[in-house]
């Protein structure tokens, strides 16, 4: 569980980044940070393995000051994924992945072979290991940015907008098989972006922020798109002009209705209706689109 | 034409290896001004140059020493170290001036040399759990080698130029036979030993060259680096950056 | 520092003196440099080739630049010629990978708006990408000058006068004031003629003055790491 308790970020330029900011990240789940350029939602995240240090309040892990911690094993005991990777480039991609552990003294032989398991589990061949991170594609980079992340298999994973330098296609791939490694590992995850789609995918839990690190709403992705707490979350979730209010479209001759949205644009197929569980997210983006 | 053939003719000719002023004798001085000072200046430079390049702090400094570090003409500031050290001791003098001369281009080398580098990567080994210690020895400094080489490259070719005119002051080195030869005005001596001279200079500078090409980390294609703090200088940079004005 | 006072004159004719032969080369160096740095911009197989070949002149000690000169162009030894020849080199050398730089760094999006918007080849590089490169080229020149009036000392030792005769004739006499005058006023002399280029640098491009400042550093946006 990650706390943090009326957090308050100012610059040394006198930009406030953050105010007053607490909320619980929940164990377990995917919580999702999402505001526009500003809103402080990356300081916030990276407050959390003191890349950033807050001006006031506390972030707790698991009931812990982050403060109290040794920065340097504190970075090292949390997964990091941000935006274009960083990878080092003058390393294969084998020895990126197993930067973590052979920091923390694995041996370099079995800190490999424990690479080698990640780049299977990112769905990366094994023979892009021995190649340089510039051989690979953005995509390809972004997974071993999530693998070199779980290296030392941390309980926490920060993601700092990371599918934000690859392309539309790509992106959803990566998303989708995101969701498919949550559901296997079970990391609490805070991942940061401004693309409201992609935090109703990722997310158990979204906090929509305003300029300044203020929280707009904060829940899950059903709750927000089914009552958005004012006309800011309405516009910035797209429900204001329409897009979040679905029809559908009987067509004679077929049975499956199609999903429309307020100007009768086609968005999916009706395939079947299934009964909400509580706090699931999933199925609060509308129809099931095929 | 005659000229250089009697320029090259002084230059291989066997008296050439023989006597006081034998070429290998004044080579090997001239060489050895050359590597002591860039030596002394490497260790003084690369420390403080990386100290600014890992924090960004004195930056603005370096670059108007490094920049107005060349407006000063090698030779008054050669003559006013050995004035103010005394002529007894002009050797002395004279490495303390080389070296003077050699610090701000590898001070540059050494911190652009980390400043070329993606802040990204600096910030995700940071966000890895890297000490600042860790970042330097693991990712700055293999990644910032051929910048540094390259103010190694010019420091040592603006030595090498500069012990060229301190053979004036009876500091031996191969400038010696230019200014032996100019008021006697034997042009075979002039041309031949400049020639020497520019060959000296060119395989230095060829030297450097290699090990520059080769300490370019593999996976690394060049002009990949984007984001970084400051601008990237090429890597020869024979030029630098002009004087900072504050 | 009475030998300053009592040699006023010399050191004010010295220093025009230095002046007059630094400002040829300067100026010949940005004419010629611009189409051969030009021609390694658009030509880019050639590019290694110039930019190699330039920077290897670039090498060359000054001292047997001055002497070599005299048997390649068939002048006099003594002649100013080759001490303004052998500079202009220099500055040529530096300038070059400058205007190659500069016109390299002109975004292509712009080049290809002033292309779509009607300007033809030649008149979109001195319409657009030469005033766009100006920054740069005009780094490269304030560096270029600075090392000019500084290596125009070293032309003494082939009896071209300037600053450098303070250099000689100080150290025959021991007087340290004399040859650190000499010194202090070539740098005095570099540093005025590139502040000149800077505030003509101003002049000619005011697009520079708004951003010049803030685009020196750019730090990454969330930044303040704590370490």
């Amino acid at each position: 569980m990650i706390e943090f308790r009326s957090v308050s970020k100012q610059f040394p330029d006198g930009t406030v980044a953050v105010d007053d900011f607490s909320h619980v990240l929940p164990t377990g789940k995917a919580t999702v940070l999402v505001g526009s350029s500003g809103s402080g939602k990356t300081t916030l995240l990276r407050m959390i393995n003191r890349m950033v240090e807050p001006t006031g309040g506390q972030v707790l892990i698991d009931g812990t000051d982050v403060a109290k911690l040794d920065r340097v094993r504190l970075r090292r005991s949390i997964g990091y994924v941000l935006q274009a990777a960083g990878l080092l480039p003058h390393r294969r991609v084998i020895d990126n992945v197993a930067t973590v552990p052979v920091l923390n003294g694995v041996r370099k032989a079995e800190a490999r072979e424990r690479a080698y398991e990640l780049l299977d589990k990112v769905g990366l061949d094994r023979a892009l290991g021995e190649r340089y991170p510039s051989q690979l594609s953005g995509g390809q980079q972004q997974r071993v940015g999530v693998a070199r992340a779980l290296a030392a298999d941390p309980e926490i994973l920060l993601m700092d907008e990371p599918f934000g330098a690859v392309d539309p296609i790509v992106r959803a791939d990566l998303q989708l098989e995101l969701n498919r490694l949550q559901r296997e590992l079970g990391k609490t995850i805070v991942f940061v972006t401004h693309d409201i789609d992609e935090a109703f995918t990722v997310a158990d839990q979204v906090v929509i922020f305003r300029k300044g690190g203020v929280v707009a709403q904060a829940g899950t992705p059903a709750e927000i798109l089914a009552h958005p707490a004012d006309d800011f979350v309405a516009s910035f979730v797209g429900a204001d002009a329409g897009r979040r209010s679905l029809q559908l479209q009987h067509r004679p001759g077929d049975d499956r209705p199609l999903v429309v949205d307020r100007d009768g644009r086609p968005i999916g197929v009706l395939e079947s209706t299934v009964e909400a569980a509580p706090g699931a997210g999933a199925s609060a983006q509308g129809g099931t689109a095929t | 034409m005659t000229l250089v053939l009697d320029a090259l003719a002084w230059l291989f000719s066997p008296e050439r290896l023989t006597g006081s002023n034998a070429i290998p004798t004044r080579l090997l001085e001239h060489l050895f001004y050359t590597g002591i000072s860039v030596l002394v200046a490497a260790l003084i430079a690369i420390p403080v140059g990386y100290l600014i390049g890992h924090t960004g702090r004195g930056r603005e400094l370096a670059v108007s020493i490094s920049g107005a570090a060349r407006a000063l003409p090698s030779f008054g500031l050669l003559l006013v170290v050995v004035l103010l050290v005394g002529t007894t001791r002009a050797p002395l003098a004279a490495v303390v001036a080389f070296v003077l001369l050699a610090i701000p281009s590898v001070l540059a080398g050494a911190y652009s040399g980390i400043e070329a580098i993606d802040r990204r990567i600096i910030d995700a080994a940071r966000a890895q759990g890297m000490t600042e210690w860790q970042i330097l020895l693991r990712v700055e400094v293999p990644l910032g080698l051929p910048l540094l080489l390259g103010g190694l490259r010019n420091a040592a070719l603006q030595v090498v130029s500069t012990v060229t005119l301190a053979a004036y002051i009876g500091l031996g080195g191969l400038g010696i036979y230019i200014f032996r030869a100019i008021p006697l005005r034997r042009y075979d001596e002039m041309l031949g030993s400049a020639i020497l001279i520019v060959v000296l200079a060119l395989v230095v500078d060829a030297v450097f060259a290699l090990l520059q090409r080769l300490s370019v980390p593999r996976g690394i294609t060049a002009g990949r680096a984007t984001r970084t703090r400051g601008s990237t200088p090429g890597p020869r940079a024979p030029m630098g950056s002009p004087i900072a004005y504050k | 520092m009475t030998w300053v006072w009592d040699n006023l004159d010399l050191i004010g004719r010295l220093s025009l003196e230095h002046v007059r032969l630094s400002v040829p080369p300067i100026v010949l160096g940005l004419l010629i440099a611009v189409p051969i740095g030009w021609l390694a911009h658009r030509y880019r197989r050639a590019r290694p080739a110039i930019l190699t070949v330039i920077g290897l002149l670039y090498t060359i000690p000054s001292l047997a630049l001055f002497v070599i000169l005299p048997a390649v162009l068939g002048v006099g030894f003594l002649s100013e010629v080759n001490v303004t020849v052998a500079l202009t080199i220099y500055a040529v050398a530096i300038l070059v990978r400058s205007v190659a730089d500069a016109l390299g760094s002109v975004d292509a999006e712009v080049r290809q708006a002033a292309t779509a918007i009607g300007y033809s080849g030649w008149s979109r590089f001195w319409v657009v990408e030469l005033p766009l490169a100006g920054p740069v080229v005009l780094a490269g020149l304030r560096v270029a000058a600075v090392s000019t009036v500084s290596l125009v000392t070293v032309g003494i030792f082939v009896g071209v006068e300037s600053l450098g005769y303070l250099f000689i004739n100080g150290l025959q006499r021991r007087i340290l004031a004399e040859v650190a005058s000499g010194l202090v006023m070539t740098v005095v002399i570099a540093l005025v003629i590139d502040l000149l280029l800077v505030l003509l640098g101003r002049a000619l491009m005011p697009w520079t003055r708004v951003d010049s400042r803030r685009s020196r550093r750019r730090r990454p946006a969330a930044g303040v790491v704590s370490r």
